[in-house]
Formats: C-alpha cells, structure tokens, sequence
C-alpha cells in the first residue's frame, strides 16, 4: 500500500498473513495516528492489544510430527517445530488494528514496543474508542497510557493487585478474600 | 454542532447514506465515554444520582450505569463494566488450540457460532489451511441461523423491556426453533462446538435439510408478525423515534459497528466488504438506514433477519448438492485421524493420542481475523510462538465498544428512554466483559 513513506516515526514495514504492520516510534504514535488518519483515511480503530513477550522462546521445543501418511520418522520436528521463534526488541508489543471505512476496506496493523514501566502516548485525542481499550489494557497488562483524561481499571476491582494478564501473574493464583481461618 | 471536533474525521461518502451531524449526538469531552456534569448544574440545581444496575433485567447481563439526574433528564453518565470477567483470555492461554476453540462460545453466549468462527478463522489463517467447500458453506449457514438467533433474543427482551410483552413469546418460539436445528447439527442447543480447526467437526446429520428448510419457509411470515406489531404501532413510534440519537461520524470515531452503524446510515458490512467464508458467492442486501435512533436500530435487525433467511436459503440449495463431500480437509497435522482407522493402524492410533493430548502447533505470527457477528466487527488477535498453546488472544467484542457510547447518545434523554437506549446497542455483558 503506498504512502506508508510519510507515517511520522516509521521504524519498518512488514507484511505476514495477509496482513500489514508498521512499527513505529512509540512517542510518536498519536503524531502517527492523525497522519492516518486524516491523511489515509484509517478512521477506524478496531482495536488496540498489549502483548506480554515475557519468557518469549524461553520454552523448547521437541517432538515428531504427522504427515497426510502419518509419522514422518525422516524429519523430525520438521514443519518448523524446533525452531526457536523470532526474538522480539522489547518485552510489550502495543498493536493498534486500524480499518480504513471505504470500499476495499484496508486494514492495518500499528505497533509500537515498550519497556515494563515505560508510558505510551494515548490515542484517545485520535480515535476517542481508544479509551475504554487503553483502559482495559492498562487494567490488565499495566501499560500506562499517558495523557489518558481517566487512566482507572475497568474490568477488574479498583483495588485489585497486579495486572493479570502479564505473563508473570499466575493463573489460579488470586487472592482469598474471605476464608474460615481468618 | 456543525464543526467536526479534532476527534472525528470525514467519512467516505461512497458509504455514507446519511447527513454526518445529527443535533443532540456529540462525544462528550474531555472524556469521551463518561458525561460530566456541567458545573453550573451541579451548582444551581439540584442533581439526583442514581445507580442503574448492576442487577436489573434490562441491562441484559450485569451493567451498572451511574446516571446523574436533573428532574427526568440525563445530565450525567458512566457505565461501568467489569461485573462478569472470567479471563477467558488469560485462560485460552493455558490450553491447547484445541481446547481453546470451546472458549470463545461462552464469550458471547448469544452468538455463539460467530465467536467460535473467528477465533478458528485466525487459528486456519494462521495455517494457511484451505477448507473443503461443503465446511465453508455449512458454517456460513450455522452463522446466519446464529445471527437470527441472536437478532430474535435481542427483539424479545428489548421490546419486552418497552412493554411490548407479546413479543418476548414469538421471539422465543422461533428460538427454540433454531436452537433445535443446533442440537440436530452439533448434539448441543447452545455452544455446539461445531466448528473444527480445518473444517466441522462431524458430517452433516440426515435430516437437518427438510427441517432447515421447513424453517426459513416459516421464518418471513414470522418475522412479518412482529413488524405488525411494532413497525408501525403508536406506541413503540412514541418510544423509539428519534431516540439516542447516534451520528454517523460520531459512531465511526467511537469504533461502532454492526446494526448501531447501519442504523446511522454507513454502509458497511464486513460480509459483502471483506467477504470471509462463502459471503462472496451469496446474493444478499445490507440494510442501511439514517436516522441513527433506536428505531432505525429496530429496522436494521428486522431487515437483517430477512437478508439471513435468504442467505440460509442459498446455503441449502448449494448443500443439499454436496452429499458425500468432505467437512473437513485432510490435513492431517491437525486433523484427527477417522476413527475406523485406529482399529487397524497403529500409527494412526498414536497420531490420534498425539493430537489430543499434545495438540498442534500452529506456525509462529500474529494474526487479526475479523467476522461480522450480529453485534457488529468481531475481531480476534492471535499470537503463536510456535507451540502448542496460544502465547496471546484477545478478542475485539462489539458490545464491549458499544457501551463506549452509551454516553454519547444518551446526551439529553429522558430516563424513561434510558432503557430503550442501552437495549437498542444490543450488548450482551459476557462478551463486554469476558
């Protein structure tokens, strides 16, 4: 798709699936977003997903695979298994699904990278959907979105520990309130 | 109100079929999902708040919306959500593909079949797997009967929350209907788990085409039933006509979808404009209408349900020719072997303990896959690392988006239009929530 030049703050363009994605500069994501805004007509911000790539590739793997003839003893973990998955630049992924209303309907994917503890722009100004999800993911990956006119959780208790959707907040592994001991 | 803020843009007008501004729709601000009272209100008069919710039948689910008062009029809104978080993202986590698939159902129990679509919609594109014809067509029909399903269980309960209680029992009748047609096709009436990685799950069970058939013959008449008792009845005109008002620019930047952005008058629906499944193959109308209230929202259902017989229709004429054709692909890295085959070879025997205890990998990449289910754009974001299990899902939920407006259109309503309001966004809380 052409003008993907001028997206202030591109870092690089990359297509997979089907699909686009540019990485840009994540202080440079709401300049980003009117750009595309306004001048590529992405008026639709389908949705916006933090991803924990904590212990990314951390986990072997092994093992023999089927084939339409069944195991092929020949190769295993043929078919890519064994490979160990690309490394990623930083731990949280910040993927903005946009959609451009129009006959075509091209979509695109924006996404920016960060550090824990490291704030990302809000797009609220840009796509005001953008609220509820920044909340949500700021709720459950504690992403902080700065300039966010009400940063709160929203799924889980406002006095909820932890941000459950990390990599590193065990499943099961909530709090008791109330138990006959106490 | 004619100067469109910072936050919205212009519409393409080659989908647009009505005037972008609407008097009485505007986001509010600063915050765009929460109505603030303004400070000369809250000085000079005397506000009531009252809490909406979270347990009250209309709110469909379990919504509290905090609403401040001014005598009957709404000054002041925040909806708040959270109420039926289960995790099911964080769960999805922990289970192999496979198992995963029976997640997304429960997200929205209402449109089941949708849900489940998606998420094996990124799992197959993520593969890159083709599926066989007669899968395609079967699950496009399923969906179809779903969004009917779906479009009768918001009917009955939003016109029963007006008054309209006669509409609760047709609409439930011809649920039943179709949930029959689910238990004949996938053995259970609700979260059939239909869909397979690849193609069905099972073949399509003798008997399910006459009375698939003998349904979408009675379906029209039924649903001109309760156009007689509503479309034109004085008393749902008094409470839907001009009602929580929605423009279309303001449902654009707010991330709207489905009927909500039909009934502003977009025309889009990502069936005929990003054709996924058999869409592409099949002869159906979007309706669009523009006046963006609750009735608009009303006639968009009622018309949906038409275009959905008539696709059910065209299903079933190109099914019934596919006797004997797989439901789905033969690829067996996903696939489980038939079953008369691990009676006589061993290598099937263990392919098969493989697939289910280890499951399939699916390549390394991420992947957004989106379906219009009856609410509007549901998407699914993927994430695989190569392995057996999902690093990441999240699923993009219309309801979720559609409580984002509720502020926006319920600027200056009446409290008794409260209800009609929030049960004309059709949000289902499972799915706002999840």
């Amino acid at each position: 798709m052409p003008g993907f030049d001028d997206v202030p703050g591109l870092l690089e363009v990359k297509e997979g699936h089907g699909e686009t994605t540019a990485v840009v500069e994540t202080t440079r994501l709401p300049e980003a977003g009117f750009y595309l805004r306004d001048e590529l007509g992405f008026n639709f911000l389908s949705d916006l997903t933090v991803t924990d790539y904590l212990g990314w590739g951390e986990k072997g793997v092994a093992g023999y695979w089927g084939h339409p003839s069944g195991r092929d003893l020949n190769h295993p973990g043929s078919w890519g298994l064994s490979r160990v998955p690309d490394p990623k630049p930083k731990r949280f992924s910040v993927s903005y699904h946009l959609l451009a209303i129009r006959r075509g309907a091209p979509r695109l994917r924006v996404q920016a990278w960060v550090d824990d503890g490291e704030p990302v722009p809000s797009v609220v100004e840009v796509w005001p959907t953008a609220d509820w999800h920044e909340r949500e993911q700021y709720d459950l990956m504690g992403i902080v979105f700065d300039g966010h006119p009400n940063l709160v959780r929203i799924i889980m208790d406002d006095d909820w520990e932890g941000h459950p959707l990390r990599k590193d907040y065990p499943i099961g592994g909530e709090p008791v309130r109330f138990s006959g001991e106490e | 109100m004619a100067v469109a803020s910072r936050r919205t843009s212009a519409i393409d007008p080659a989908v647009l079929r009505a005037p972008e501004i609407y008097p009485g729709s505007h986001i509010p601000d600063p915050i765009p999902t929460i109505l603030l009272v303004e400070p000369r209100l809250r000085e000079s008069e005397d506000i009531l708040q009252v809490n909406f919710g979270p347990n009250h039948p209309s709110t469909h689910g379990v919504l509290r919306l905090v609403v401040d008062l001014n005598g009957e009029t709404v000054v002041g809104l925040r909806a708040i959500i959270g109420y039926l978080h289960t995790g099911f993202e964080k769960n999805m986590e922990q289970k192999t593909w496979w198992k995963a698939i029976t997640y997304p159902e429960r997200i929205d129990y209402v449109a089941f079949q949708n849900n489940e679509l998606v998420f094996v919609l990124a799992i197959e594109q993520l593969l890159d797997m083709e599926i066989p014809p007669k899968a395609a067509w079967m699950r496009t029909l399923l969906c179809e009967l779903n969004r009917i399903h779906s479009h009768l269980i918001w009917l009955a309960t939003s016109a029963l929350e007006l008054g309209a209680i006669a509409l609760f029992w047709y609409g439930f009748r011809e649920r039943e209907r179709i949930l029959d047609l689910f238990e004949l096709v996938g053995g259970t009436r609700m979260h059939t788990r239909y869909f397979q990685t690849g193609g069905l799950a099972e073949d399509i069970p003798p008997g399910f085409f006459p009375e698939c058939r003998a349904f979408t013959e009675r379906m029209p008449s039924s649903i001109d039933e309760y156009e007689t008792l509503l479309t034109r009845n004085e008393i749902w005109l008094q409470r839907t006509v001009g009602i929580g008002k929605l423009s279309a620019q303001d449902a654009v930047a707010m991330g709207q979808s489905g009927p909500v952005l039909r009934a502003s008058g977009v025309d889009w629906d990502l069936r005929r404009d990003e054709p996924y499944l058999t869409y592409g193959d099949i002869d159906f109308d979007v309706p669009v209408y523009t006046g963006g209230d609750v009735y608009h929202r009303y006639r968009v259902h009622m018309d949906e349900m038409r275009q959905s017989v008539r696709i059910v229709d065209q299903c079933l004429d190109r099914l019934e020719g596919m006797e004997g054709e797989p439901w789905i692909t033969d690829d067996r890295r996903v696939v489980l072997p038939p079953r008369d085959e691990l009676h006589t070879s061993m290598e099937s025997l263990i392919h098969h303990f493989k697939i289910v205890t280890e499951g399939y990998r699916v390549p390394e990449g991420e992947i957004y896959a989106t379906v219009e289910s009856p609410r509007g754009e549901l998407g699914c974001y993927v994430v695989s690392d190569g392995g057996p299990k999902p690093w990441r899902v999240k699923f993009r939920t219309p309801s979720f988006v559609a409580l984002e407006a509720t502020a926006t259109c319920m600027t200056d309503a009446l409290v008794a239009d409260f209800i009609a309001i929030v049960g004309s966004l059709d949000t289902v809380m499972g799915e706002a929530d999840r």
